[in-house]
């Protein structure tokens, strides 16, 4: 029952980051490579039409890890304090950022709101790259000091940074050496993700140029995947253990692995979708294999006073996760009909349409 | 402690009063919007039409401030209350949970159906997208309702020996007495608030005399819903919820009702007067004898408990505050009343569009059902404390442990500004959309 939760919750947050995830690298692109008023417009229109949609999954995926792992929920949104909250800010400034750039037109109105796009969609996909390294690397579980845990075991807190900056600390900070790799590949994976977006929805100037700057930001991609994999091994030696334990699990990184080749063919690929296609794949793969190097436990201590947090110590009652499981079920199967038939009528490029100001 | 506590429970109550600014009119306008789209059905008179649009418009204002200020709410169950979260989270989570997956998704989906799909749809389905948008700002509301129903009056729980709540009783969470009472006087509430915008929103049009003949349509119908569901609000709903309070909580009753000391031969109803905490009185007070008794149990004379007969600990911590916002509700309710039944009067004879001194009043007189809404939610929520779970978890048990009180003043700095910022923007967008007018649609 709990892993059925876990895979259940970890498909909703996946479908989260796949489809929040575009909207963020389209404000990424949106900052560094729009020049043009109109290339501005569309791009922040291809993001705006959908951003409120995307980010309900976010509050599903939040609402269905409270419900079944309520333990972690506390430990972990209390424990990430600082950060959640400025992801908090960061996507109401978002928000209001493609809401209000259309409201009136003059240049200094649309330039400070396209900004405010712009960089809290770069500062998320860096927060959200940061926290999934923070859950790779562990925290120090309990607040242990010289062997003695100042909580309770499952609670943490973590400052933004420590002094060293180093993940190998036995206080590791939120930002790190480790967790920055992990951000910056965030960074460029939905990068990369967003100008695909782009690509297939609208019809910009720049959407020739985007396949170029897809390909060199791939081999950056492909550059930081093989160093992080490396350090990775410094920070949590045992990251290989579940798949040399369970070799099916290999298929994970397989498809990332997919992902990332396919797009060094970007430039000949024939149809806009498998692009996307493929950006989604380095998401997916991205995300179940770190979840899948790390199952059971879904955040590691470290430090050897405390359990790491696994979906067994944190779950709810059994009694709870099955009736859950009844309206799951409709719920899920209604989630996947909205979502259809919004694709099917927001479906082509969106570039003449009316956004409703 | 004590100071990290108030910084939680202000971040808390600041976020969720700003939140609620917003839910609060589309939960009633949806109602409203649903009602125009459908009379436009059946007389096919443009300006029904343009008035369901244009409030869709409105409404999608108002739902994306909800939608990006409701995500920190979800949040900050774990952020600031994490304690709380882990011992409840296997009951509540279900309820939150469900409001996620079910309300939040169709809520969203259809909204943007009903702003890009008119024409693709043809107008009996566009009615249907407009109801759904309904159904899910409605379900939203009962699962909301049903939550707070359960902290407020817990059922269908357990208790570990570690302290945790577990669920045993799935549909008891449904079938709880306080949710029907709580769900139906909110959202009656939440309709007293959008036909007041809607009616005040018509008054601007007539007064200024642009865009009257809509004015009109939006006055006569605000007007309308807005006498039904001020009346429904107070008679039974209101009632109803008094007595659950009289009956699950009685001390908040009694700091709510200012009933400082216990009258054996029957209570009287405090109108006026101010908490004095020292002397445990009432300051200035005028009140009239015995009808408390009457309108809680039907009993002229019949006792009712006052705050002498609880312990400090099991009463409410802020007695004043608790006492002026029920106070407030039922004050402004009485007025809302009186001015749409004079309002209808003067519709009934025709004479509502030229009577200059009852259209200034309909018009500025909205902001005070958004403060009548937020009063009523401090009356519960303040007459829940000193517990989270009543009579199970006290609030000073629930938030998160490792989270210093330096943290959370700055972030409520932070949230303080964000959202002055976002209040500002919210009322230049909705200024400007009124501005427009529902004729200058754009097709």
């Amino acid at each position: 029952m709990e892993t059925f939760w876990f895979i259940a919750i970890a498909i909703v947050l996946t479908v989260f980051f796949i489809l929040d995830g575009y909207d963020f690298g389209t404000g990424i692109i949106h900052l560094f490579f729009a020049k043009t008023e109109k290339d501005k417009e569309v791009i922040a229109k291809s993001a705006g039409l959908f951003w409120d949609s995307n980010e309900v999954w976010l509050v599903a995926a939040g609402g269905l890890l409270f419900m079944a792992f309520p333990t972690f929920y506390a430990s972990v949104f209390s424990g990430f304090y600082l950060p959640l909250i400025i992801v908090l800010w960061l996507i109401i400034f978002r928000a209001i950022g493609l809401e209000f750039r259309g409201q009136f037109h003059f240049q200094m109105w649309k330039d400070i709101w396209d900004k405010s796009f712009g960089i809290s969609s770069l500062l998320l996909a860096l927060f959200f790259g940061i926290a999934l390294g923070n859950v790779v690397r562990g925290v120090n579980l309990g607040g242990v000091e010289d062997g003695v845990s100042v909580y309770e075991g499952h609670y943490f807190f973590l400052p933004l940074w420590n002094s060293s900056f180093s993940p190998l600390s036995d206080h590791p900070g939120i930002i790190d050496w480790f967790t920055i790799i992990i951000g910056l590949i965030s960074v460029v994976t939905l990068a990369i993700h967003g100008a695909n977006w782009i690509i297939l929805k609208t019809n910009s100037s720049i959407n020739g140029k985007l396949k170029n700057i897809i390909f060199k930001l791939n081999i950056a991609l492909a550059a930081l995947t093989i160093f992080s994999l490396v350090v990775w091994q410094i920070v949590n030696p045992n990251s290989l253990d579940n798949f040399k334990e369970k070799p099916y699990l290999i298929f994970f990184p397989l498809i990332y692995l997919n992902g990332l080749i396919g797009l060094f063919f970007i430039k000949k690929l024939r149809k806009d979708i498998h692009g996307f296609a493929l950006s989604t794949l380095l998401i997916l793969g991205g995300i179940t294999s770190s979840l899948a190097s790390l199952f059971p436990v879904i955040l590691p201590s470290v430090n050897s006073v405390n359990e790491p947090l696994t979906i067994y110590n944190t779950a709810s009652a059994n009694y709870g996760l099955s009736v859950a499981l009844t309206w799951g079920f409709i719920g899920f199967t209604l989630l996947i009909i909205y979502f259809i038939v919004q694709k099917r009528l927001m479906g082509g490029k969106i570039d003449h349409m009316d956004y409703g100001h | 402690m004590e100071d990290m506590i108030f910084y939680d429970r202000l971040q808390f109550a600041f976020t969720i009063t700003f939140h609620y600014i917003f839910p609060q009119l589309t939960m009633g306008l949806s109602l409203l919007i649903v009602y125009f789209k459908w009379k436009y059905l059946r007389n096919k008179i443009e300006k029904y039409n343009d008035s369901a649009k244009f409030f869709m418009k409105i409404f999608a204002i108002n739902f994306t401030m909800g939608v990006v200020t409701g995500i920190p709410m979800e949040f900050q169950f774990g952020t600031n209350w994490a304690k709380f979260s882990e011992l409840t989270g296997g009951i509540i989570g279900q309820t939150l949970a469900m409001e996620g997956m079910f309300s939040f998704f169709l809520e969203s989906s259809f909204l943007a159906l009903f702003i890009f799909g008119e024409k693709l749809m043809g107008q009996k389905l566009h009615l249907l997208t407009g109801f759904l948008v309904f159904l899910g700002s409605w379900a939203s509301g009962w699962f909301i309702l049903a939550t707070n129903a359960w902290m407020q009056h817990p059922v269908g729980y357990e208790i570990l020996e570690n302290g945790k709540f577990v669920l045993e009783n799935f549909s008891a969470l449904f079938t709880n007495p306080w949710l029907l009472p709580a769900f139906l006087h909110n959202q009656l509430a939440s309709v007293v608030t959008s036909s007041f915008v809607v009616a005040s929103i018509g008054a601007f049009y007539v007064l200024r005399n642009k865009q009257v003949e809509h004015g009109k349509l939006f006055l006569k119908t605000g007007v309308i819903f807005g006498l039904v569901s001020s009346i429904l609000v107070a008679f039974p709903t209101g009632d109803w919820n008094a007595k659950n309070v009289a009956k699950y909580q009685p001390a908040a009753f009694a700091a709510m009702e200012g009933i400082f000391e216990t009258e054996e031969a029957g209570a009287e109803i405090v109108l006026i007067g101010q908490p004095n905490m020292v002397e445990k009185k009432l300051d200035n007070k005028i009140a009239v004898p015995n009808i408390l008794s009457f309108l809680t149990y039907q009993e002229w004379d019949r006792q009712i408990v006052g705050m002498d007969k609880f312990k400090e600990e099991e009463l409410p911590d802020n007695i004043p505050a608790l006492y002026y916002s029920y106070h407030i509700m039922v004050g402004l309710g009485t007025v809302f009343m009186a001015i749409m039944a004079l309002a209808a009067f003067l519709l009934w004879r025709n004479k509502l569009y030229t009577s200059k001194a009852i259209l200034w009043s309909i018009m500025f007189l909205v902001p005070f059902p958004y403060i009548a809404n937020l009063t009523g939610w401090y009356t519960a929520e303040l007459g829940r404390q000193p517990y989270l779970v009543y009579g199970l978890l006290r609030t000073t048990e629930g938030v998160s442990p490792t989270v210093s009180s330096g943290n959370t003043l700055f972030t409520l700095l932070g949230f303080v500004a964000l959202y002055m910022l976002l209040g500002l923007l919210f009322l230049v967008l909705v200024g400007k959309t009124i501005n427009q007018g529902p004729k200058h649609q754009t097709h």
